[in-house]
């Protein structure tokens, strides 16, 4: 960047920072208000405080915080009018106590939880580093660094701050922080100690990826960027030290600017319930209304004439249904559920500990288990309908191997060969132990220096490249593919040794060679292939060229050989989704060169269209060439890829990859990992971007009342279809907010603008815009698989909420890098790929394991069970609560509308009838993780949300009514007009209640075993637990020996005794119970019977094999590949970086160090 | 080297049945085989269990007698059965909310078990406020025992006679024991003062008895003051508005026969809509005459019988075609 462009950006920079200069940060000028008149300096310092609490704060404000919550505020407002005497119903114990435990649960997981960051925060701010102190480095504690220190950091250190990086100790001025690498200040390289630079930079944000400032250094104004930044928790690799100066500390940094305010996600499952609770509480007035009502009526008719009722107050009926109101309200309050949210939370703490534990998916190489970093979404992985993925990183490891070859119409290390001893390196005291090639013809070929084609294959490999080295023989690559092609060549004796601004030398066989370097006509993504031109020792010229097959085909002298065969097998690399490039060279005479020299020099100074003069010069010199070959490489896929993706769109899930990748490159992994197949037509984005979206135009009107049938095709053959676009198409879907906003300023001004064709791509209003993207979305949405290349972090989570905006789809994002967090954060389900690339993609996910084929396991079981585990908790519980509640409301109508009472009421959701639901929603399985793996299928219905919805809702309010009845009339009817069997009235309140209570445990259990289907001894003791506390409990209540203390509260003495002595009511709770449930199974086993659904049929045919996984034959295809863009050719010529270095140092195991998966080696 | 190893699996998940959601388990499918049998099985018993109630209770006697409103009244009974054993006498009445909430609590539990604390009136805290507006009388004095339960107390009395050749004789009619155990023994407490009077002092008696608590029964002093049973019977309040409590029992047994049933009226129903009954009847294993439970007992049990069949037809239609 010029001086201008710096001046210009430095009018907003408000973020001054001076190195070594404590002091300076304290002044006046940089002190903020943070209390009244109490000021602190601006500048955070480098301790970070994530906790919430501490010891005084943590009562108020954790009970602050929970009484946030609706639900507790709503049994606020109970214990509340309980306190009223003329309205309460309950004594005040009912309501407080459920309430201080749900308080007292919440509490106790806040704290551990603070405590668990307290940790956390002292050991981070405990960490050690070296800071430059008067004059010296020295070890200080991370808290005590302060803005403006210049600090030095080792190999494997973690970075404290945001650091602007001064210098480093590697040749290049690279610092490597894990696979990110920065430059470094050249200028600054020497001379910490006495530096007195002023920065002035950006305040603190939470772009990850940017940053804009200046540096005032002797006088001399440097600009600087996010490459040369540092971002805290990020790790110094292959950097033996380097020093810094922080920028941001503490809470200032970028990191931390992003931590903490994280969106809060809810599931669907949430939402739904928060409906339904609603529902519930319109359904509790309405009934106590309607009570309250009968009350009123009640009193009129009856109870104003009972003089025994009299209670002297003189309410008028009316104000004696009003006051009932309030007392049916606090009774039935067990309609909606306290223990419902608790409940809640500790299943999805369960599900979440138990991804956590699960082995399966822990990555034993990298010993990183799988982690649900939040735990409140759980239930929402049963549903996905759309994963959104990365793909390096991700899909593929960012290794590039040189896989096979073909030289000279030969092809090398195909897999007729079936060779599966690797090759022996040891003869090559280069070679780099970690490449594997399986042809031991080639080496032999090369080796024996007879096959001149061979040889020069490998000569071109070892010179035609933008690799720079170190002085170590570590290999830096522009791409992975580079690094990997060079490696190849160093491994059969090519070795690149080092290069400079003009020369490159390579060791071949014995002897070292250096060869002048006259041009390097760089990558780009138009040429498709990149050339040098070299002059050899003995003098010739030659140009090396190696590019994609259709751009090099075009090129091809006539004489040249091989052709046909080397056709053959580009299609079979191809086919193979290896990546090919093909390798020509071509001789040039003196005279010609230079020639074409002096074209290249007055191209490289033509001020206008610099490039196109550029290209067309490189076009004139790159024609006539003569094949060599061809390459293959292989673009790693993570392990299991193919296989996970295959098994999830079985599960009717739809995946789209979003990549900054080239489209051949994505389309190429497309293949190879199975998202594409051969049976599936594929799309351009660019060919389709006319026809449907305008000719669907045409007839939106006629289609809109209507509901959108989902067959309505874009697509009209049938078969799979899948889709491939790219950012630059997507930009027109998405519209940019420019444009928009210059439009309606235009508009404002009266200047209206011609309505333009629709061929010409922008949409007019934002109806059409809405219109456009619908349709993009429906498009994109028939098909099976979608692949987005060339994709910046903004539009990859622009995708992502343009299908969850028209889809109402459920979404996940999975990544690994800073560029996915936006997408991560977007989707309804972050997933991080851990223990790769830097934190930060897990920092802001919301699960974080280190495969990608874990997603498998993620979804298909875990998701599927916490989803399954969650609706039929959330069943059971309403049904519970109904059936529970409404027997109150029929004793009501034979109670003259008063409202009843007692311990049960307390003590139903929380012992007697939580614990198996609980359970079930812990550990339920209806069929285990093995045939959940085996049957995708299986995870529909989560997709569609059947297993909970209002359907279910209702189904569990009339089974709640059905055995309310039950409970109520049965005894009703037995009591009517009985006696017990000494004569003695059994018809009296209590022992009714006992009975009533006894069924409702009974029936509850019961209910909840048999819709158990995975019965384990901890189900068992629980069910068979609760009943027994159940009836503990109340002979301890019924007791006389809690009468005798408390004469007051345990009003009950006897009657569990009296009542259960008699086998009349027990044959009364036997028909009871057995009339709640013998429907309930008639009804499940007809419906299983008549409509079995798929999990139904796999829990019957369990022991049936699944079909073996198949790979279908692929077609040929061009396998053309390229990772990047462009190579380091400014750098090269620049020759800023590049220095001599001695040569011959040998004995190094690896030469490319650039990617992460090497460091643990 | 050996600590860097432990290092390196430092994450590592505990491999255990219940981390890895591998608890041994039992997935029980209903199954046709289970629940078919289980239907039938299910509706046999019922039908055995409900023609054992229903036989037991065709064979019980009850006799029903409703009373008019007349103040004093003797009724000419025919008892045309004569059952073994005790025949209780029951009185009951109709349309009488003893579920009421605020009517339920309104009593002193203290009070009633004895303790003399709850005698007195202390700084409008004793007794309790539940017995509002029984709680003190004009005077302030405390109501003993207070609240409206007690003081709506059922005060008729009973006498019943047989007629034997035209001469009336009175049936003997056991009052002890008719009231829970518990009740008696534990719930219910007169204070440990001697003679009880003594403990009442200060207090004033229920606003709507004709005596004090310490003379419901002077002659014995174990059914007197709050131990006495028909006290004890009234205050075990009734799940449902139309009720029956028991009265007295009769050890012998009822021979068939005229009887003559002398009744003190005393307690207004007239007010309320309500009426009273007085019944006789005996008991059996399951208790008094009830039909209803064995009747439902036969109906569920011949639709278990009635669905096992629907459904094995379901499913004989549904799985068996597909495999042929």
């Amino acid at each position: 960047p010029t001086m201008n462009t710096c001046c210009a950006v430095l009018l907003e920079m408000g973020w001054k920072v001076k190195a070594n200069d404590r002091a300076y940060h304290q002044l006046p000028e940089f002190q903020k208000k943070v209390f009244l008149c109490i000021k602190k300096s601006r500048y955070s310092g480098n301790a970070i405080k994530t906790y919430k609490y501490n010891a005084l704060t943590f009562i108020p404000l954790n009970l602050y915080e929970q009484f946030k919550r609706v639900a507790n505020v709503y049994f606020l407002a109970l214990l509340i009018l309980q306190i009223i005497p003329d309205i309460t119903t309950l004594p005040w114990y009912t309501t407080l106590i459920p309430l201080v435990v749900v308080l007292g649960i919440t509490a106790i997981k806040d704290l551990v939880d603070d405590l668990a960051r307290h940790r956390m925060d002292k050991e981070i701010n405990n960490r050690k580093t070296e800071v430059l102190l008067d004059g010296r480095f020295e070890s200080a504690k991370w808290r005590d660094v302060q803005v403006g220190d210049v600090v030095r950091l080792k190999k494997n250190d973690f970075i404290p701050a945001d650091i602007l990086m001064l210098s480093s100790s590697n040749p290049n001025s690279l610092c490597y922080v894990e696979t990110a690498e920065l430059d470094g200040f050249d200028p600054l390289t020497l001379n910490c100690v006495g530096l007195t630079g002023l920065i002035e930079c950006e305040e603190p944000n939470n772009r990850l990826d940017k940053f804009i400032g200046t540096m005032l250094w002797n006088r001399e104004r440097y600009p600087l960027d996010l490459d040369n930044m540092l971002l805290r928790g990020c790790k110094i690799r292959n950097t033996d030290v380097c020093h810094g100066l922080v920028i941001f500390a503490g809470a200032d940094t970028k990191i931390m600017k992003n931590g903490g305010k994280t969106r809060f996600k809810r599931t669907k499952i949430d939402e739904l319930m928060n409906y339904m609770v609603y529902t519930i509480f319109a359904l509790l007035v309405l009934v106590a209304a309607g009570l309250a009502i009968g009350h009123t009526f009640w009193y009129d008719q009856i109870g104003a004439k009972a003089w025994y009722l009299f209670d002297g107050k003189g309410y008028s009926a009316s104000h004696r249904g009003f006051l009932s109101f309030w007392g049916y309200i606090i009774v039935l309050n067990t309609m909606v559920p306290i223990s419902l949210y608790v409940s809640v939370e500790v299943i999805r703490l369960g599900q979440s500990k138990f991804i956590n534990w699960d082995l399966q998916m822990y990555y034993a190489d990298k010993d990183t288990p799988a982690k649900a970093r939040t735990t409140t979404l759980n239930e929402q992985l049963g549903q996905i309908e759309y994963i959104f993925s990365d793909k390096t990183g991700t899909l593929t490891q960012n290794i590039m191997q040189f896989k096979k070859c073909t030289i000279a119409g030969r092809s090398y290390a195909d897999l007729s060969a079936r060779v599966f001893q690797p090759v022996d390196w040891s003869w090559n005291r280069y070679a780099d132990k970690m490449f594997q090639f399986m042809d031991h013809s080639l080496v032999a070929t090369v080796r024996s220096g007879k096959d001149k084609d061979a040889m020069e294959f490998f000569k071109l490999l070892s010179l035609c490249h933008t690799v720079m080295v170190d002085e170590d023989m570590v290999y830096q690559a522009a791409s992975p593919d580079e690094g990997a092609l060079v490696t190849a060549a160093r491994n059969f004796g090519y070795v690149f040794l080092n290069r400079t601004q003009d020369t490159i030398t390579i060791q071949e066989g014995d002897k070292e060679n250096s060869y002048e370097m006259l041009a390097l006509l760089d990558f780009n993504s138009d040429r498709k292939r990149m050339s040098i031109i070299l002059r050899f020792p003995d003098g010739r010229i030659r140009l090396y060229c190696k590019g994609a097959d259709t751009v090099i085909y075009e090129r091809l002298s006539a004489e040249s050989k091989h052709t046909k065969s080397t056709q053959t097998a580009l299609d079979i690399f191809a086919n193979e989704t290896l990546r090919t490039l093909c390798l020509c060279y071509k001789d040039i005479s003196a005279g010609e060169y230079e020639a074409w020299e002096r074209r290249h020099k007055e191209a490289q100074v033509v001020l206008a269209d610099r490039d196109a003069a550029l290209d067309r010069v490189y076009e004139d010199i790159e024609k006539n060439l003569m094949l060599i070959g061809a390459t293959a490489i292989e673009d790693k896929l993570q392990d299991g890829v193919p296989e996970t993706i295959a098994k999830l769109a079985k599960a009717d899930i739809k995946i789209w990859v979003l990549t900054g990748d080239k489209k051949e490159t994505a389309e190429n992994i497309g293949y190879s990992c199975s998202l594409l197949t051969d049976d599936m037509q594929i799309h351009y984005g660019e060919d389709v971007k006319s026809v449907p979206l305008t000719t669907r135009r045409v007839q939106p009107q006629s289609n809109r009342p209507g509901k959108r049938k989902p067959a309505d095709p874009f697509f009209t053959q049938t078969g799979k279809n899948a889709l491939i676009i790219t950012g630059g198409w997507l930009n027109e879907i998405l519209y940019e907010k420019k444009k928009k906003r210059r439009r309606l300023r235009l508009r404002r001004l009266g200047r209206r603008l011609p309505p333009s064709s629709p061929q010409d791509g922008q949409p007019m209003n934002d109806w059409e815009k809405e219109q456009r993207q619908v349709d993009f979305v429906d498009m994109a949405c028939e098909c099976e698989a979608v692949i987005c290349c060339r994709v910046t972090p903004k539009q990859k989570a622009n995708v992502v909420s343009l299908v969850k905006k028209y889809k109402k789809a459920v979404t996940l994002s999975i990544g690994d890098g800073a560029n996915d967090v936006n997408m991560i954060k977007t989707a309804d389900i972050g997933v991080g790929i851990s223990g790769q690339e830097g934190m930060q993609a897990v920092m802001s996910s919301d699960y974080a394991f280190a495969q990608f084929r874990y997603l498998e396991r993620l979804l298909l079981v875990h998701g599927r069970w916490s989803y399954i585990r969650m609706c039929k908790f959330l069943r059971f519980f309403f049904f519970k609560n109904f059936a529970f509640t409404l027997v109150h409301f029929w004793f009501s109508f034979f109670s003259g509308y008063s409202s009843q009472v007692n311990w049960f009421i307390t003590l139903y959701n929380l012992c007697y009838s939580s614990l198996p639901v609980l359970l079930v929603g812990l550990l339920d399985q209806d069929v285990n993780d093995k045939l959940s793996l085996r049957f995708p299928k299986l995870y529909l219905p989560g997709q569609q949300g059947s297993l909970f919805n209002y359907k279910n809702f209702f189904i569990s309010l009339f089974h709640g009514i059905f055995v309310s009845l039950i409970i109520f009339f049965i005894p009703y009817g037995a009591f009517l007009q009985t006696m017990g069997q000494d004569g003695e009235a059994p018809s009296d309140y209590q022992s009714f209640a006992v009975v009533t209570a006894s069924s409702l445990i009974f029936i509850v259990n019961l209910q909840i075993s048999l819709d158990t289907s995975y019965w384990t001894f901890v189900n068992c003791f629980a069910v068979l637990g609760s009943i027994a506390i159940y009836f503990g409990i109340m002979f301890d209540i019924h007791s006389a020996g809690i009468h005798v203390i408390f004469p007051a509260y345990f009003t009950f003495t006897g009657a569990a005794s009296n009542a259960l002595r008699q086998p009349y009511l027990w044959l009364t709770i036997v028909l009871t119970v057995g009339i709640s449930l013998l429907p309930v199974i008639c009804i499940q086993f007809l419906s299983k019977t008549i409509w079995p659904s798929v999990g139904d049929q796999v829990r019957s045919r369990r022991e049936e094999k699944a079909p073996a996984f198949q790979r279908g034959r692929r077609s040929r295809r061009s396998g053309y590949a390229f990772s990047h863009s462009q190579g380091y050719a400014d750098l090269i010529s620049s020759g800023r970086s590049i220095r001599r270095k001695p040569t011959g140092r040998a004995g190094l195991q690896q030469s490319i160090r650039e990617v992460p998966h090497a460091e643990n080696i | 080297m050996q600590k860097k190893e432990n290092q390196e699996v430092e994450n590592r998940p505990d491999n255990t049945a219940f981390t890895q959601q591998r608890l041994p388990a039992w997935q029980p499918i209903l199954s046709a085989g289970i629940v078919i049998p289980l239907f039938v099985l299910v509706g046999l018993a019922f039908i055995g269990i409900g023609v054992a109630l229903f036989v037991t209770s065709r064979n019980l006697h009850v006799l029903e007698v409703w009373k008019n409103n007349l103040l004093w009244l003797n009724m000419a009974l025919y008892v045309f059965f004569s059952p073994q054993g005790p025949v209780f006498f029951y009185y009951g009445l109709t349309n009488y909310f003893q579920n009421q909430r605020a009517y339920g609590v309104s009593k002193d539990y203290n009070q009633l078990s004895g303790d003399l604390d709850y005698f007195t009136f202390f700084f409008s805290i004793v007794p309790d406020s539940t017995c509002k507006p029984y709680r003190y009388d004009v005077n302030n004095k405390p109501i003993v025992p207070c609240g409206s339960l007690a003081n709506s107390m059922f005060n008729d009395t009973f006498n019943l006679y047989q007629m034997k050749n035209g001469v009336k004789e009175e049936v003997p009619l056991d009052g002890k024991g008719i009231s829970w155990w518990t009740d008696y023994n534990i719930k219910y407490r007169n204070p440990s003062v001697n003679p009880l009077r003594n403990a009442f002092n200060g207090t004033v008696k229920p606003l709507y008895w004709s005596k004090p608590a310490y003379e419901l029964d002077p002659t014995d002093t174990a059914n007197n003051g709050f131990i006495n049973q028909d006290f004890l019977v009234w205050m075990r309040r009734s799940a449902l508005p139309n009720f029956r409590k028991l009265y007295r029992r009769i050890t012998d047994g009822l021979p068939a026969g005229n009887y003559s049933l002398e009744i003190s009226y005393n307690y207004p129903v007239i007010a309320f809509d309500g009426k009273k009954k007085v019944a006789f009847s005996n008991v059996s294993w399951m208790g008094g005459k009830n039909e209803f439970l064995g009747i439902a007992y036969l109906v569920i049990g011949s639709l278990c019988l009635v669905m096992s069949v629907v459904m094995l037809i379901i499913y004989a239609k549904f799985k068996f075609p597909e495999e042929d």
